[in-house]
C-alpha cells in the first residue's frame, strides 16, 4: 500500500502539488489524469524519488521513504521516451538493474531473455535502443523496469509519444502484464480514454489538487466536481431550473438531481448531460433542427440546435441515425438523474 | 545558371577549386614526387625521414599537438561540463557561451601578443609571479619554448573543445540518469556504466580535431618566434624561404605531403567514431 | 584557421542562441538543482576566468605603453596616423571585403543548383568543401611559393604582383568549409523548391529569383558565411607573411619584432574587438530575423 500524506511542493512561485492525499491498494492500478501542469507527474516523480516534497510524506507500507533516493527504491520506472540507455544492446539494458544488484551474468541474463520473452520481443535481445521503434522500445523499458521485480511501477505517460495505434495496442499489453503480476502501479497520463480503460481507478487532477479518486465508470457517470465533469469526456450545460424535492426541470422533463445541496427552489442551474445520453427523433414539429453532423464510425456527432439558440452535442451508435443537418427532431434525455452546476453565461457545450 | 545540358551550373564552382585548390596541391604533391630534373622520386620523402632535423620536428609537432589537444580536452570538458549543469540561461552561461565563441577565433596574432603581454619577459603574470617570488625565465621558461608556444595553443584549445563537446553533453538526457537511478544505480554507477561510454566517441572526435589543429596551426607560433621553432611548419617555411640550402623546398613540399597525410588520417578517424557518436545521440 | 573555422561557426550559433534568450537546445537540463555551488565548478570557472582573461588584461595594459614610456591611448591613434599601418589595413579590408564577395557568389548560386538539379553531388560537395581543410595553411603557402616561383611573367604581372589578387583567390578556398555550411543551412531551412517554382511561375528570370527571391531568405546565412570570411581574412597571417605580401596581420607582427610592443598589441586588440563585434551583429541579427535561434551552421 502507497500513501501520500498531506504531499506540497511548490516550484518558485508555481503550486505543483497543494497537499496530495493518496492511497494505492497494493495490486491496484491507480491512473493520474489531468492536463498538464495539474501535478500528476510531480506526485510520480515524488514517489520514485526524483524529487523532494515541500511538506508531506510518502509511505511504502509502513516505510517513510519522503527522504530516500530513488536507486534505493524499490521501484520501476518507464518514462515516455528515450529512456532506454543508447550504448547498451537491449538485453543488457533489461538486465541493468540485475547489474545493479550484483546478480551474477548468466543469471541476469537469463531473466532479461525471460522478461523480453514477456513482452514479446525475444528477436530484439541482441540490437541497440537506436534500431527499434518507438513501441518496441517501450516494451523494452516496460522489461527493463519489471526485470527488478520492483514494489511499484511507475508509468510517466509512457504512450503519449507513439502512434495511436501502437497507443491501443500497447495500453492493453500492460494492463495485461499488471494484472497477471499484481504489481502495484501508478500510471500518469492526460488521455481521457487511457486512463478509463486501463485503471482499477482514476484520480482526476487540477492545479495541484486531487478532484476526485473513483473507478472510471463513476468519474464518467457521477463526476464530483464540474472540472472533472467537463475534462473527462464531452458535456453539456443546459439551462434547468431546481423543481421541489430534489429535482430539476431541464428540456421538459424532469430528473433527480445527484447534488442538490446548495440549491434552493426554483434556483435556475446548467444540467450536465453527456452526449449519448441523448435520443434524437425525428419530428418535423420538434423544439430543435440539426446543425451538424459528423461520421466518427462507430458513432455519429450530432449537433442540435434547439429554437432559442441552445446548441446541444449528441452522440448515437451510427446504426441507429439517419439524420442529417435540416432535419427537425426532438430531443430526449435518457437518464433519470443528473449534475448541476452554477448558471454561467458561458458557452452551453463543453467538448 | 540553368540549361547547360544538366551539369553546367557545377562548371563555375569546379573549375574554380581545380585552378585555386587544385593547383597548389597539385604543385605541392609533384614538387614532392620529383627530383630538380623532373624525375619522378621518393628521396624527398626518404630524406625528410633520414635528417635528424626534420625527424626532430615532425617528432616536436606530434608531442606539442598530443599534450595541447588532451589538455584542452581535459579542461574543456571539465568546462563545459560546468556550464551545462549550471542554471540554464543563467549568467555564467552565457558568458561562457559567447566567450567559447570568440575566443576559438582568437588563434594567431592577437593570441600570441596577448601571451607576450602576460608571460613576456616583462609580462605582467611574470612580474607577477616575481613578486611572489616565482622567477619563470631565471627557471628557464621562455614564451619561446615548446612549453610556452604551447600554452598559447591552449588557449585557443579549451574553447574549441568547450564547442565541440557541448552538444554531445546536451544529449545526455535526464531520462538515463533516472532511469539509472531508479534501476539502483548511484550516481558514480550512472557515469560509469551509462553516461562515459555514450560520451566516449564524442570525446575521442573531438580531441582528434584538436590535435589536427594543433598539427596544422603556424600563425600563432610564428607571430610568437617567427620560423625558430621546431616545429613542421616551421621547417617548411625555412626551407621554402631559402634559409637552408638549395633544393630544400622540395624537401619542404615533402613535409608539407607528410602533414596532409596526418591530417587526412586524423579526419578519417574523427569521420569513423562521429558516426558512432551520431547514432547514440540522437 | 580552418579547424577553428568549423568550431567557430558552430560557436556562431551558440553565440546567436544564447544573445536570443532563448535556453540552448537542452533536452539535458531538468528544473531541479536547487542551486547548491558545487565545488568542482566553482573552481573551473575560476581557473578559467583567470586563464582566459588575465592575457586580455595584459594585453590592454601593454597597449597602453607608447613608445616614450607613458600610458596613452596613442597606440591606437597609430591605425590612423601611421602609414604603413593605414595602407596594410587598407589593403587586407580590401581583400576580406572581395573575398567574402567571391565566397558568396561562388558559393550560393551553386548550391542553389545542386539542390534543385543534382542533389546526388550533394556529398561530393561536402567532401570537396572538407578538403581545404586537409590542407594546412602552411602547406597551401608553401605550394603557392613554388608556384610563384616557376610562374610565367603573364601570370605574375597578373596574379602575383600584388596581394589583392595574389590572396584574395586563396583566401575564398580557405573560407570554403564554413561558409558552404553557413549557406547550405540556410538553403536547407527555406523551401527552395517552392520559392524559385512560384518566381518562375510568376516570369521572373533566374538572376532576378536568385537576387530578389532566394537571396532575401538565406540574407542571415549568407551575412554569417560573410562575416566569417572577414574574420578570416583579418586573421591570415600564415599564407600573407610567407608570400611577402603585407597585410594588416603581418604588419602588426612587423611592429613587434621592431620592438613597436605596444602599438602592435593595440593593433591586434582593436581586431579582437573588430572580431567580437562582427559575430555579435550577426547573432542579433539572426535573432532580429528568426525571432530564435540564429543560424544553424553545423
Amino acid at each position: 500500500m502507497i500513501r501520500f500524506q498531506g504531499v506540497e511542493r511548490r516550484f518558485g512561485e508555481v503550486t505543483a502539488l497543494a497537499g496530495l492525499d493518496l492511497e494505492i491498494d497494493t495490486g491496484e492500478l491507480i491512473a493520474l489524469l489531468g492536463p498538464s501542469g495539474c501535478g500528476k507527474t510531480t506526485a510520480l516523480r515524488i514517489l520514485g524519488g526524483f524529487d523532494r516534497p515541500d511538506a508531506g510524506r510518502v509511505l511504502v507500507g509502513d516505510k517513510d521513504v519522503t527522504n530516500m533516493p530513488p536507486n534505493k527504491r524499490d521501484m520501476g520506472m518507464v518514462f515516455q521516451a528515450y529512456s532506454l540507455f543508447p550504448n547498451m544492446d537491449v538485453r543488457s539494458n533489461v538486465a541493468f538493474g540485475l547489474r545493479m544488484r550484483r546478480q551474477d551474468k548468466e543469471k541476469r541474463l537469463k531473466r532479461a531473455d525471460e522478461l523480453l520473452e514477456l513482452v514479446g520481443l525475444t528477436q530484439t535481445a541482441d540490437r541497440y535502443p537506436h534500431q527499434l521503434s518507438g513501441g518496441q522500445q517501450q516494451r523494452v523499458a516496460i522489461a527493463r523496469a519489471l526485470a527488478i521485480e520492483p514494489t511499484v511501477l511507475l508509468l510517466d505517460e509512457p504512450l503519449s509519444a507513439l502512434d495511436a495505434r501502437v497507443r491501443t495496442q500497447l495500453r492493453a499489453e500492460i494492463r495485461h502484464l499488471q494484472q497477471r503480476l499484481g504489481i502495484t502501479t501508478l500510471f500518469v497520463t492526460h488521455d481521457q480514454s487511457e486512463a478509463l480503460s486501463i485503471a482499477d481507478r482514476v484520480g482526476v487532477m487540477q492545479s495541484g489538487r486531487l478532484e476526485q479518486l473513483d473507478t472510471p465508470e463513476n468519474v464518467y457517470r457521477r463526476p464530483a466536481t464540474q472540472f472533472v465533469a467537463e475534462f473527462v469526456g464531452a458535456m453539456n450545460r443546459l439551462p434547468g431550473r431546481i423543481g421541489d424535492n430534489g429535482q430539476v426541470q431541464v428540456l421538459g422533463q424532469r430528473l433527480s438531481v445527484l447534488n442538490p445541496d446548495g440549491y434552493t427552489s426554483g434556483a435556475a442551474v446548467h444540467a450536465l448531460l453527456r452526449p449519448e445520453v441523448f435520443a434524437v427523433v425525428p419530428d418535423s414539429a420538434g423544439p430543435g433542427e440539426v446543425t451538424d453532423r459528423s461520421f466518427l464510425g462507430s458513432t455519429v456527432r450530432l449537433e442540435v440546435t434547439l429554437d432559442g439558440g441552445q446548441k446541444v452535442l449528441v452522440e448515437s451508435p451510427s446504426h441507429d441515425a439517419g439524420i442529417a443537418p435540416g432535419d427537425r427532431i426532438a430531443l430526449r434525455i435518457l437518464a433519470d438523474s443528473v449534475i448541476v452546476a452554477e448558471s454561467h453565461p458561458e458557452v452551453a457545450v463543453r467538448a | 545558371m540553368a540549361g547547360f545540358g544538366g551539369w553546367g551550373g557545377i562548371v563555375p564552382f569546379a573549375a574554380y577549386v581545380a585552378l585555386f585548390l587544385g593547383l597548389p596541391l597539385y604543385v605541392v604533391v609533384h614538387g614532392a614526387l620529383t627530383t630538380d630534373s623532373n624525375h619522378f622520386t621518393f628521396s624527398n620523402f626518404s630524406t625528410t625521414f633520414s635528417y635528424p632535423s626534420y625527424r626532430q620536428a615532425f617528432e616536436n609537432s606530434l608531442i606539442l599537438s598530443l599534450w595541447t589537444s588532451l589538455l584542452g580536452a581535459v579542461f574543456g570538458i571539465w568546462l563545459a561540463a560546468a556550464v551545462v549543469t549550471a542554471k540554464p540561461g543563467g549568467m555564467l552561461h552565457r558568458i561562457v557561451q559567447s566567450s567559447s565563441g570568440v575566443l576559438a577565433y582568437f588563434a594567431g596574432v592577437p593570441l600570441a601578443f596577448a601571451f607576450i603581454a602576460a608571460l613576456g619577459e616583462v609580462g605582467v603574470a611574470t612580474l607577477l609571479l616575481r613578486h611572489i617570488g616565482i622567477n619563470l625565465y631565471t627557471d628557464g621558461f621562455t614564451l619561446s619554448s615548446m612549453l610556452g608556444v604551447g600554452l598559447c595553443y591552449v588557449y585557443f584549445q579549451i574553447p574549441l573543445m568547450v564547442i565541440l563537446i557541448t552538444p554531445a553533453l546536451e544529449g545526455l538526457r535526464p531520462e538515463w540518469q533516472e532511469a539509472a537511478q531508479g534501476l539502483g544505480a548511484s550516481k558514480l554507477g550512472y557515469l560509469r556504466h551509462v553516461a562515459v561510454p555514450v560520451l566516449l566517441p564524442s570525446v575521442v572526435g573531438s580531441t582528434l580535431i584538436l590535435f589536427g589543429n594543433a598539427f596544422s596551426a603556424y600563425a600563432t607560433a610564428l607571430a610568437l618566434v617567427g620560423s625558430t621553432l621546431d616545429i613542421v611548419p616551421a621547417q617548411i617555411d625555412s626551407a621554402i624561404n631559402g634559409n637552408v640550402e638549395v633544393g630544400a623546398d622540395r624537401l619542404g613540399l615533402a613535409l608539407g605531403v607528410e602533414m596532409i597525410l596526418v591530417i587526412l588520417v586524423v579526419m578519417v578517424g574523427y569521420w569513423l567514431v562521429q558516426r558512432r557518436a551520431r547514432r547514440w545521440l540522437q | 584557421m580552418s579547424f577553428t573555422g568549423m568550431g567557430g561557426f558552430r560557436a556562431e550559433e551558440l553565440v546567436g542562441q544564447e544573445l536570443a534568450g532563448g535556453p540552448l537546445p537542452t533536452a539535458g537540463v531538468r528544473a531541479r538543482r536547487r542551486g547548491r555551488p558545487r565545488v568542482w565548478r566553482v573552481t573551473i570557472f575560476v581557473l578559467a576566468a583567470i586563464f582566459f582573461v588575465g592575457p586580455l588584461l595584459a594585453a590592454f595594459k601593454f597597449s597602453l605603453l607608447q613608445d616614450n614610456g607613458h600610458y596613452g591611448f596613442a597606440n591606437y591613434g597609430q591605425i590612423l596616423s601611421n602609414s604603413a599601418v593605414r595602407s596594410s589595413l587598407t589593403t587586407s579590408l580590401e581583400i576580406a571585403v572581395i573575398t567574402a564577395a567571391i565566397v558568396v557568389i561562388l558559393m550560393l548560386p551553386t548550391i542553389v543548383w545542386v539542390r534543385l538539379r543534382q542533389p546526388k553531388l550533394t556529398p561530393v560537395m561536402e567532401l570537396v568543401t572538407l578538403l581545404p581543410i586537409v590542407i594546412p595553411p602552411v602547406v597551401m603557402a608553401a605550394g603557392l611559393e613554388v608556384l610563384q616561383e616557376d610562374a610565367p611573367q603573364w601570370m605574375i604581372k597578373l596574379v602575383f604582383n600584388h596581394p589583392l589578387t595574389a590572396l584574395t583567390p586563396f583566401y575564398a578556398v580557405l573560407a570554403m568549409p564554413f561558409s558552404y555550411r553557413a549557406i547550405d543551412t540556410g538553403i536547407r531551412a527555406i523551401d527552395l523548391r517552392t520559392l524559385v517554382d512560384a518566381s518562375r511561375n510568376l516570369g521572373a528570370s533566374w538572376s532576378s529569383t536568385l537576387l530578389r527571391v532566394i537571396l532575401p531568405n538565406v540574407q542571415t546565412a549568407v551575412l554569417g558565411a560573410m562575416f566569417l570570411t572577414v574574420a578570416l581574412c583579418l586573421g591570415e597571417v600564415v599564407i600573407a607573411s610567407l608570400l611577402l605580401y603585407n597585410t594588416f596581420p603581418v604588419e602588426m607582427v612587423a611592429l613587434r619584432l621592431q620592438s613597436h610592443v605596444g602599438v602592435s598589441v593595440a593593433l591586434s586588440m582593436i581586431t579582437l574587438l573588430f572580431t567580437f563585434l562582427l559575430l555579435f551583429l550577426l547573432s542579433f541579427l539572426a535573432q532580429r530575423r528568426h525571432g530564435a535561434a540564429s543560424v544553424r551552421v553545423l
